[in-house]
């Protein structure tokens, strides 16, 4: 589903500049949001009970999850006679470029949901506040959370994130396909030996078992994975250099394009084919995010299952990101609606067994270990990926570098490139960019 | 950009009416003097916001660096022009590689996206039965945006699973050419689809200007011996000539200022060698948050796109004399 969405986000992308630039202009005119700040009568997230207030929330859950989404916040206004909270849902890529030009003008959210990696470029661009009273006093803490998750809601020491979900790359695997070529249907490989001899068994029954996309989705974020399984990183550990044309990185970019010349995959895979070809049986193994589960659940014919990454380098790892609950600073403060979203924020952080049906994993520890969490099979399949899951780190303006990253992995995959050349090639670009940003944000 | 062209354009063709108006009025009065002016005014207003405004707003962002979000937004000077010129910054490479993108699509397609449509507008030209249902077919295409011909031919065109290599290998051709995904295939993809989407807005321009040319021209030339071609070379070629100055102009305009179609087709693959200035510009502008930057992109291109134009009347007007 989110395949699809990914494309659709992307068409949607060329709207964005007409949208973008008529939220500037209104800039101007726009008038501040309603009447002057009340009395504070919240007290971060607990309870509210000041006069009743329409919250505006923005999210990007276009599959779906975005019907599951609308059933919460349904839940909680009937629960909540003093809050009534309204839902607008974007393409993710719209509405990162729309949000600061909307929340500048006073025509934004009040609620905005964010990928994690997003927190710190917003969080520097002062367009969402401070939530570190929210976590104090719903105690929540790291012991909550997976701590990179909960790690990458700070920027500059505060908190501007709570954290909702994660949502890790999982390893998907066509049974059909396995059952015809001789393999157990019921056991996917573990391990680089078992996977690299599942595919030339599917080469013997002349199926390319692995393609191997250049694309972001799903390529790039398998590179991903990949070269954190090898021992390797994107960046060092301040996110001062980019550290994407190690000898494990690669290597293991190597190890991913060699499926090509191998004969495990074809050459010039197309955006979302390898994904297609999956459902259609045209391939037995995919890696692609938690939330295609929802989508491969519409379609029953295809006989699927779905693990976690196996290990192929020297230690596991996949790509996982989060979303994250953030309050959208106003033109005019207004403390009874901060108030009531932070109530918001509380109550969904403790619903999301139900947001888990969504096809996500939930954010807090006690609702994944709880059975009925437990009881969602594929989902709860990749919650032992949170150990080991490899997440962006939060740093502002990193879209762009990490667009860099993936750019030279797409000629290398295409061929163009040898892996060494393209990665040594994004490296030196994405110091600039990395030294741009310095400069840009004071870090 | 376009805008402008046009009403000059039309400029050519016959004296300003202003200048008349106001040569004839021009003893009766102030008053009177001003008329043409309040004609003009609801298009200069619209001209002054959306065209004029934007510009200066434009040169006073690119001396800037300019986050609109950032409190702070320093004066540069000339620093964010003097990156797209010094091989040592961060965007050098991927500017410099988008205006080549946007001058090879460009080159590749003005050629076809004239001759093609004047080859169907001659053909649609003639009677024959079913006209009027072929007129509405060649048209058909330019009907839908761009996002559904983008998506569409991006599936059609999938190297592994697009139907076009299924039916290029039912037919005995090689069946897994990379038709959005690598070099030179990429650039045949994008150009063959713009030219069959677009050709039919072309082709009912020229279809309007050769219905323009007098049939007694054509009687006449046939009367004095000429053949088809010489009937096409001095009488419909000539006829055609600010159709033509038209077509050509918006083409490189258009063609120029690409965007949709790489960016939902190619999705600037291989690599980022197919992505256009325009959608380099709304990356840097709105997704890397470098407006200034942006904006200096924008006045560079805006000059380079002003000469080829200029270039363009000059070559029509020398033809002229």
């Amino acid at each position: 589903m989110i395949q699809n969405d990914m494309s659709r986000r992307r068409l949607l992308g060329l709207g964005l500049g007409l949208g973008a630039a008529a939220s500037l202009t209104l800039a101007g005119c726009g008038g501040g949001d309603d009447n002057a700040s009340g009395p504070a009568a919240g007290n971060g997230g607990k309870e509210y009970t000041g006069p009743k207030v329409d919250l505006k929330l923005w999210n990007g859950f276009t599959g779906g999850d975005g019907e599951i989404f609308k059933t919460l916040v349904n839940q909680f206004n009937t629960e909540h006679k003093n809050i009534a909270v309204s839902v607008a849902t974007y393409q993710w890529e719209d509405y990162y470029n729309k949000l600061p030009g909307a929340a500048s003008s006073g025509n934004g959210p009040d609620i905005a949901v964010m990928h994690m990696d997003q927190l710190a470029t917003f969080a520097a661009r002062g367009v969402i506040t401070e939530l570190d009273d929210v976590a104090k006093n719903l105690e929540l803490s790291e012991a909550d959370f997976a701590p990179t998750v909960w790690q990458g809601g700070l920027y500059n020491n505060k908190r501007y994130g709570i954290p909702l979900d994660m949502h890790p790359l999982g390893f998907y695997y066509n049974k059909a396909v396995m059952q015809k070529a001789g393999l157990d249907p019921n056991k996917p490989p573990t391990t680089k030996d078992d996977f690299t001899a599942a595919l030339t068994e599917f080469k013997k029954s002349g199926v390319q078992g692995f393609w191997v996309s250049p694309f972001q989705f799903t390529g790039g974020m398998t590179f991903y994975s990949l070269l954190n399984q090898w021992g390797g990183s994107l960046f060092d550990a301040e996110v001062a250099k980019a550290t994407f044309n190690s000898d494990p990185a690669v290597e293991a970019c190597t190890w991913l394009v060699d499926m090509i010349k191998q004969g495990h995959s074809p050459a010039n895979v197309g955006q979302d084919a390898e994904y297609l070809a999956f459902k259609s049986g045209k391939n037995a193994f995919t890696f692609n995010g938690i939330w295609q589960i929802n989508d491969l659940l519409k379609s029953p014919e295809v006989q699927w299952g779905v693990a976690p990454l196996p290990q192929l380098g020297s230690k596991p790892a996949a790509w996982a990101n989060s979303h994250n609950f953030t309050i959208v600073k106003q033109r005019a403060a207004n403390a009874n609606k901060v108030s009531g979203a932070k109530v918001f924020i509380n109550w969904l952080s403790q619903h999301s067994l139900d947001w888990a049906k969504g096809g996500q994993i939930p954010a807090r520890k006690d609702v994944r270990e709880s059975a009925e969490f437990k009881a969602l099979p594929a989902i709860s399949a990749l919650a032992p990926e949170l150990e080991y899951a490899a997440f962006p780190p939060a740093t502002p303006g990193l879209g762009e570098v990490i667009k860099t990253f993936y750019d030279s992995f797409n000629v290398a995959a295409l061929g163009k490139k040898t892996p060494k050349q393209a990665l040594d090639e994004g490296v030196t670009k994405a110091n600039k960019q990395l030294e741009e940003n310095r400069k840009k944000y004071g870090s | 950009m376009a805008d402008v062209i046009e009403v000059g354009a039309a400029r050519g063709d016959a004296p300003p009416p202003a200048a008349n108006a106001a040569r004839r009025t021009a003893s009766a009065g102030r008053t009177r003097r001003a008329t043409p002016y309040l004609f003009l005014a609801p298009y200069l207003v619209l001209f002054g916001v959306f065209g004029l405004l934007p510009i200066v707003l434009g040169l006073w962002l690119s001396v800037h660096q300019w986050d609109f979000q950032l409190p702070n937004r320093p004066f540069v000077g000339l620093d964010n022009y003097k990156q797209l010129f010094s091989s040592d910054s961060a965007v050098y490479g991927d500017w410099w590689q988008s205006v080549r993108a946007t001058a090879i699509f460009t080159v590749l397609s003005v050629p076809l996206l004239v001759v093609v449509p004047l080859g169907l507008a001659l053909l649609l030209n003639r009677s024959f039965p079913g006209r009027t249902f072929f007129r509405a077919v060649y048209f058909a295409p330019y009907v839908l945006g761009v996002a559904v011909i983008g998506l569409l031919w991006r599936f059609l065109l999938d190297a592994n699973l697009g139907l076009v290599n299924r039916l290029l290998g039912v037919v005995g051709l090689p069946s897994d050419t990379p038709w959005v995904t690598n070099m030179p295939w990429a650039w045949i993809s994008l150009v063959g689809v713009t030219v069959w989407w677009t050709s039919g807005f072309n082709a009912v321009i020229y279809l309007a200007g050769l219905q323009d040319i007098s049939p007694e021209l054509y009687e006449a030339a046939r009367m004095d011996g000429a053949s088809a071609w010489q009937r096409f070379r001095n009488v419909t070629l000539p006829g055609l000539r600010p159709v033509l100055l038209f077509v050509i102009t918006t083409t490189v305009l258009a063609s120029a200022n690409m965007f949709g179609q790489s960016f939902l087709i190619t999705q600037g693959t291989p690599g980022t060698e197919t992505r256009t200035v325009v959608w380099f510009i709304v990356e840097e502008g709105l997704r890397n948050n470098n407006a200034g930057r942006a904006a200096a992109m924008s006045i560079v291109f805006a000059l380079l796109l002003a000469v080829v134009s200029i270039a363009n009347f000059r070559l029509f007007r020398y033809k002229e004399d």
